[in-house]
């Protein structure tokens, strides 16, 4: 017993490691949101014309929009006019962009050294290109110049606004409406920047393509955009990761991302999600409230979205695929944490439309704490839709007598050649496997992660190499005494 | 049936008629509250999250008058499909939400079990009726047990004191009849089992041709400790008929409640059957079989409550969906913080056949407990082509091949019943619909 009340003590102890502040000068707009507020946040980035009226629009249809209650999370009620809803760095030139490395403020290379990105060793060792998005805007992209040698476009959502807004105009809004729900519609007005790949015809992206999203200032929030699109017979694997600081006060985070897969296209997502997730008292943390689409537009195409989610105090996210071409492929593989007094309700849709359509789930839910964990997925096969194949698979693992784990899946079919299958369980972690690591005489936190990682392993094994190893380490940090 | 005029509410007409009928102050008085709340709260919002896949649209077309007289000259034989074949059985009868004691079975009484049709009961001012009525705290938030609580005035009272075991099979035969005028009848069936009771209740909902009403049932059902019910709840009723069934059941220690429920007919049903397991040892066996055929809409909700430690619930919901048929299933499985050694399986398998049939189902867990077992699976699918091809290859025509395939996908949830007779029942019913099903009973 003594062994367990030091692990419990280690776990009140264990604080979040990405909880520092950069003091940094920001230029922050004041709190609130209004026509004036986008169009200023539109002239701040020197946006076009159809992009200033786009946002507009999307403010326009906001205002008419109800905040939805229907996922299973509970939250003091968000103040909108609150929220600053652009926040850049003050020494970072703010015309066009820093041109190189060089260009960037000293401290804030050193903030992305603190969190494991470092720009130019990743650059450099591991050949991943990173575009970091702090606050609002983009610091800086590395490895632009090889990418543009094979046609591949990869820089901040800003930089693409203002040099490709044909490819901007064509393809935005054009999976996740302006009009879509309320926190992207929200996003859509006041969105400050993110990343936009474009991957031409035939082209396959040499390196995996990374973004870090960190919050800095208090009482913003961020609102950023991807927008990823492979042509014809494109593959492109992109990561993101985020982190925040500690702050006692919930931060907001409403993110969209567009994926378009044209025909024979493979785009592979892969998140490792890891914003403050409050303290032990669930003070503070981060609303992470995001909407992400992917459109499998043309034939044979493929989207997979593998996601690792251990941060935030709410996170309400769905990654979707809109199977349209035929014999296009959905994935989605995710492993979503929770402890504390953290919420998540996730989970994915997957819409049949082309024929010969297939996807697949795999969910795994685990919950420790007071923390409450919900799988929410839809499975849906329109009348056309031939042949349609449906896995699905959640899990639910519980560590502790006061957490929650909940599936609520909907199948909704209409084509009587559909394949459609759905399996859940829910289940304590296993005193027997943990008596055996126990009596191998390995310790009891790390039986735990054994256990876990084996639990996990069929959603990692689906992550980029180096993002498995993060991935498997964040587990390990996020359960820390969650299980004595 | 005209359109829903602007400004009164619905069933306003019918409720005013029932006021001028004699009834003891506090069933007026319940009455009264139960309609204010279905004004006050309409019928269910069609974005509500428990009628996404149910619209009830139609219902509230159409208007609905009360039956008053029952017809006369409605025999035996015109219900004799519906009846269930045993030597003992009590029987009660109702049409179009009347008691019709002719109808009735004219078995002797069986000792320790006391049947009372509802109209005779508040008749005699039983003391002891309010008591037994449904807390309202439970039907709060639904309408259409508000509407069946303010038109309360028929249906049953199936009362067993204690240490009894009943072979006499219960039956209540629910038919509804052609009408000029289409009619809405809201029969209530209360059941209170004592400890060591074990009984078996069938409720047969039965449309003879051309009727087109509106049957909304609502059935209470306590089980005190070491008691032990096997429900039927076979529905056939006509092509243009409504229902909407409430069923709910409490558990005490150690009792057991097995559930059987046979969709087979109607326009438009929406069930709803809803278990809180309250003691230690208690379980519930839930099984379905629903037939969304023609332009059918079948609509099954079911909910288990685990409250306490060592509680078990095993549901297994089969579907066939053919024609225009539009089949919705949502089992839902609530285990609280203190229902540790849960034991909970739920399995809902589809089989749709046709292109313009529709299927929506949506299997849920909430657990807020550690120590559990749950878990849930849902299928959709079709017959298997192997299988089809094997009978075939034996000479069978493709109908048949499918029709047999079809009735074997049903008759797994029939072989899970233990009793004889019953299942025979069971099989009978179903073969209305499913004609292969009963081929080669082996029993």
């Amino acid at each position: 017993m003594a062994k367990r009340a030091s692990d419990v003590e280690k776990l009140v102890r264990s604080e979040y490691r990405h909880g520092f502040v950069t003091d940094i000068e920001a230029d922050t707009v004041p709190p609130g949101l209004n026509e004036d507020v986008i169009r200023l946040i539109s002239a701040k980035k020197a946006e076009p014309e159809f992009m200033r009226e786009w946002r507009l629009k999307a403010y326009r249809r906001w205002i008419t929009m109800q905040e939805p209650h229907w996922a299973h999370v509970q939250h003091s009620p968000i103040d909108y006019q609150a929220i600053s809803y652009y926040s850049a760095p003050k020494t970072q030139p703010q015309e066009d962009g820093p041109k190189s490395l060089k260009d960037v403020d000293p401290k804030l290379l050193e903030t992305y050294e603190k969190l494991g990105v470092p720009l130019h060793e990743r650059a450099k060792l591991a050949g991943v290109a990173v575009d970091a998005v702090f606050d609002s805007v983009s610091v800086a992209t590395t490895f632009r110049k090889k990418l543009a040698d094979v046609g591949i476009i990869f820089c901040s959502f800003s930089y693409a606004v203002q040099n490709h807004p044909q490819l901007v105009e064509q393809y935005l809004g054009s999976v996740v409406p302006y009009s879509d729900n309320f926190f992207a519609s929200l996003n859509s007005a006041v969105f400050s920047d993110g990343s936009f790949v474009f991957v031409p015809k035939g082209v396959r992206c040499p390196m995996e393509l990374s973004t870090y999203f960190r919050m800095n200032a208090a009482n913003t929030g961020q609102f950023e955009r991807t927008l990823i699109i492979a042509e014809e017979g494109a593959y492109v694997s992109y990561l993101e990761g985020c982190t925040a600081p500690m702050r006692d006060k919930n931060q907001l985070h409403a993110a969209v991302v567009e994926l378009i897969a044209l025909e024979g296209a493979h785009i592979k997502y892969s998140t490792v999600q890891n914003w403050y997730p409050g303290d032990a008292n669930g003070q503070g943390g981060i609303y992470n409230f995001v909407t992400k689409r992917g459109d499998c537009r043309g034939a044979n195409s493929h989207i997979a979205w593998t996601q690792v989610e251990t941060g935030s105090a709410i996170t309400w996210k769905y990654p979707s695929v809109l199977l349209r071409g035929d014999n296009s492929i959905g994935e989605f593989y995710s492993v979503a944490v929770t402890n504390n007094f953290q919420q998540a309700d996730t989970g994915t849709k997957m819409v049949h439309i082309g024929k010969n359509t297939r996807s697949t789930i795999v969910s795994k839910g685990i919950s420790a704490g007071r923390s409450q964990n919900s799988y929410r997925g839809l499975v849906k096969v329109v009348g056309a839709a031939e042949n349609a194949r449906n896995y699905t698979q959640c899990d639910a693992l519980l560590l502790s007598n006061q957490c929650g784990a909940h599936t609520f899946p909907y199948m909704e079919v209409k084509n009587p050649t559909a394949k459609v299958e759905h399996e859940a369980t829910t289940s304590k972690i296993d005193d027997d496997q943990l008596f055996y690591c126990r009596s191998r005489g390995i310790s009891a936190e790390d039986a735990v992660n054994m256990v876990v990682s084996g639990f996990c392993k069929d959603v990692f094994k689906e992550l980029p190499m180096e993002f498995a190893v993060e991935a498997q380490g964040l587990l390990a940090v996020s359960l820390e005494g969650a299980v004595g | 049936m005209n359109a829903v005029a602007e400004t009164a509410p619905p069933y306003a007409d019918s409720f005013a008629a029932l006021q001028h009928t004699r009834a003891p102050d506090w069933l007026a008085e319940l009455r009264r509250s139960a309609f204010a709340r279905f004004t006050e709260r309409g019928f269910p919002p069609e974005r509500a999250e428990d009628w996404k896949y149910s619209n009830t649209r139609a219902l509230q077309k159409l208007r609905f008058s009360p039956a008053t007289t029952p017809p006369t000259n409605l025999g035996t034989e015109a219900i004799a499909a519906a009846l269930l074949q045993h030597p003992q059985v009590q029987r009660l009868v109702f049409v179009d939400g009347v008691h019709v004691p002719a109808l009735g079975s004219k078995h002797a009484a069986v000792p320790g079990l006391r049947i009372t049709p509802l109209d005779t009961a508040l008749r005699e001012h039983r003391a002891d009726l309010r008591e037994l009525l449904l807390p309202e705290a439970r039907w709060d938030n639904d309408p259409f047990t508000a509407l069946n609580t303010a038109f309360l005035a028929d249906g049953a009272l199936i009362e067993a004191a204690g240490n009894v075991q009943v072979t006499a099979p219960v039956q209540l035969v629910f038919v509804s009849t052609p009408h000029t005028e289409a009619c809405a009848s809201h029969p209530r069936v209360m059941v209170t089992l004592g400890t060591n009771v074990k009984l078996t209740l069938v409720e047969s909902y039965f449309g003879l041709d051309g009727a087109a009403n509106f049957t909304n049932s609502c059935t209470q059902i306590a089980l005190a400790a070491n008691s032990r019910l096997d429900y039927f709840a076979v529905q056939r009723e006509a092509q243009g008929d409504f229902h909407v069934s409430r069923v709910y059941v409490s558990q005490r220690e150690r009792s057991r409640f097995a559930s059987h429920v046979y969709n087979l007919g109607g326009e438009w049903v929406r069930n709803d059957l809803r278990v809180r397991l309250e003691d230690a040892g208690a379980s519930v066996r839930m099984d379905g079989v629903y037939l969304a055929d023609r332009s059918r809409h079948v609509d099954n909700h079911t909910r288990i409550d685990h409250l306490v430690a060592y509680t078990a619930s095993d549901e297994l919901y089969r579907g066939i969906i053919r024609d225009r048929g539009h089949a919705v299933f949502n089992g839902k499985v609530v285990v609280a913080e203190a229902a540790i050694k849960t034991d909970a399986t739920q399995t809902n398998n589809n089989l749709l056949l046709t292109r313009n049939g529709e299927i929506d189902t949506k299997p849920e867990l909430e657990i807020y407990a550690d120590d559990v077992k749950c878990n849930h699976g849902a299928t959709i699918g079709q017959l298997d082509e192997q299988a089809l091809f094997y009978l075939r290859s034996r000479g069978l025509d493709l109908d048949t091949a499918r029709e047999l395939l079809t009735g074997a996908f049903a008759r797994v949830v029939t072989d899970r019943i233990a009793a004889e007779p019953l299942r025979r029942f069971a099989l009978e019913q179903l073969a209305s619909a499913l004609p292969q099903v009963a081929a080669e009973d082996g029993a």
